[in-house]
């Protein structure tokens, strides 16, 4: 990629097979495991084993979507998950991902991130906890099954902001949702792209319309898709 | 070309022209857009084809919403007759990203159809364009890279557009959902014609690899700046994103797109829109 050179926050220039120090690498530009990280909080509530199953909060959480607060802790909720996954799916050795795959991968985890350390800090002391997520359905070690997934978060990712828009009150987070959404749109083409490159599905007919929309999914429909995964119980 | 070309902007009557509905109701509906209305109605969600059915009969939208669906039917327009005549075009796209190209077409149409559903009589005529901005882009349609950067420019400048608006929606929550939801699929097509360049998906800083000038305005900041902020800004509701992790702009950056307003999205469109 012609940005690698440009680039101030990932050091490494992915041009070779993950090797056990290249993957150090990444992790510390992800900022997960040992590696610089100046919030040392920002991981120790979840702190992640082999397995994907994230040790966070367990006790049940109300999202009171009639508030601002509400809608954003609802955000907050799906940017951990994603965070999350990212997060597991990079602690492996993902057989059969290509370098240019793999730092794809990379660069979306650090946005996710960078989407749950903003609202975490945005929400302050109203922020929910810590969520515990469970990814022991999805096989983390296998490109497939990680595209397939990342894929899913993404592409519901997306639904969920759209449909969400319109319970804010605050034009300024609309906004805020806005720089937020179309960024998770980006990433779910990426991923759609690199699974069947060239085609028609980085903005499918699966999830584009007749009319040219994407979807907009309520907090109600999307709940119960995200649910597989978020261990914390979460109703609205 | 000079900065004063790119960001010299629209003509102010051709501004008024697009983004007021005087012409349309002065011209009345004529019996095609009548039709138009009823084929796209046919298609438009339930809670939407209501609306515009009101819009349609009685004006039941408020200006400022009309004026804002108006201003996104334009770009609608650039973008839909911009892939249709590349398509038409033997020879520019290879068969290889053929199909990347019609599905982006294929929306922009429908874009296009939606919206002069939803405004009805009070949508406003299809400008008519020059793809070469005035000479900018001679070979647009001779040359697949100036072709995929003159795309990836509308695309990117249509997400920003988009967003600028979404908080002039806020009290037509249908409205603002379907907004969201164009919104979302500019942005894939994007992220695809990026890659289709070489580039990520998301705009690191102000990446684009566009000539400068033209990167300058689709990357850079809007009116005012401190609502508008540059592709490159890493500071969000007053939080300095590098004070949550230890990441460089690149990825703070792109985390977040930025919204552009409509003044100077019209001016980034202006050169291209003939009358």
């Amino acid at each position: 990629m012609s940005e690698s050179a440009s680039s101030t926050s990932t050091p490494l220039v992915v041009n070779r097979p993950l090797t056990a120090a290249s993957r150090r690498d990444f992790l510390r530009a992800l900022g997960v495991g040992s590696a610089v990280v100046l919030m040392p909080s920002m991981f120790a509530a979840c702190s992640s084993d082999a397995t994907g199953i994230t040790r966070g909060s367990n006790a049940a959480v109300t999202l009171d979507l009639s508030t601002d607060v509400g809608v954003l802790n609802y955000a907050y909720a799906l940017e951990q998950l994603e965070a999350a996954f990212y997060e597991a799916a990079l602690k492996n050795i993902i057989s059969g991902c290509s370098a240019t795959e793999l730092h794809a991968l990379l660069q979306i985890g650090q946005h996710e991130i960078v989407h749950r350390e903003f609202l975490k800090a945005a929400l302050g002391s109203s922020a929910i906890p810590a969520l515990q997520v469970d990814f022991s359905s999805i096989d983390l070690t296998k490109r497939d099954s990680v595209l397939q997934a990342a894929k899913t978060f993404e592409d519901t990712g997306v639904a969920a902001y759209n449909g969400a828009g319109r319970l804010l009150h605050s034009a300024a987070y609309l906004v805020l949702a806005g720089k937020i959404v179309s960024v998770e749109a980006r990433h779910a083409a990426t991923i759609r792209d690199l699974l069947n490159p060239k085609s028609m599905d980085f903005a499918g007919d699966d999830v584009i319309d007749a009319n040219g929309l994407d979807r907009a999914l309520a907090p109600s429909a999307v709940l119960p898709l995200v649910a597989p995964f978020i261990v914390t119980p979460i109703s609205a | 070309m000079t900065n004063n070309t790119v960001l010299g902007g629209i003509d102010p009557e051709i501004a008024d022209r697009l983004l007021t509905r005087r012409d349309a109701l002065r011209q009345g509906a004529s019996t095609s857009s009548k039709v138009a209305v009823g084929l796209a109605l046919a298609s438009v969600p339930v809670a939407l084809a209501a609306l515009a059915k009101d819009a349609f009969a009685a004006d039941a939208l408020p200006q400022n919403i009309v004026d804002v669906l108006n201003f996104a039917l334009t770009l609608e327009y650039l973008e839909s007759s911009f892939y249709n005549a590349a398509v038409g075009t033997s020879g520019l796209i290879p068969d290889s990203d053929l199909a990347v190209f019609h599905q982006i077409q294929k929306h922009e149409n429908e874009h296009v159809a939606f919206l002069e559903g939803v405004l009805g009589a009070a949508a406003v005529p299809k400008p008519s364009f020059d793809f070469t901005a005035g000479g900018m882009f001679a070979d647009v349609f001779g040359n697949y890279e100036t072709f995929k950067a003159v795309s990836q420019a509308f695309e990117d400048t249509g997400v920003r557009a988009y967003k600028g608006q979404a908080a002039n929606l806020i009290s037509q929550p249908d409205i603002l959902t379907a907004a969201l939801q164009i919104h979302s699929v500019e942005a894939r097509h994007a992220a695809e014609v990026r890659r289709l360049r070489g580039l990520d998906g998301w705009i690191n800083a102000k990446i684009g690899n566009l000539p400068a000038a033209v990167n300058a305005a689709v990357y850079g900041p809007g009116n005012p700046p401190a609502d508008f902020p540059a592709e490159d800004n890493i500071v969000q509701a007053g939080i300095n994103l590098m004070s949550l992790t230890h990441y460089g702009v690149d990825p703070l950056s792109a985390a977040f797109d930025e919204p552009l307003d409509k003044a100077t999205v019209l001016a980034i469109a202006g050169p291209f829109i003939k009358s």
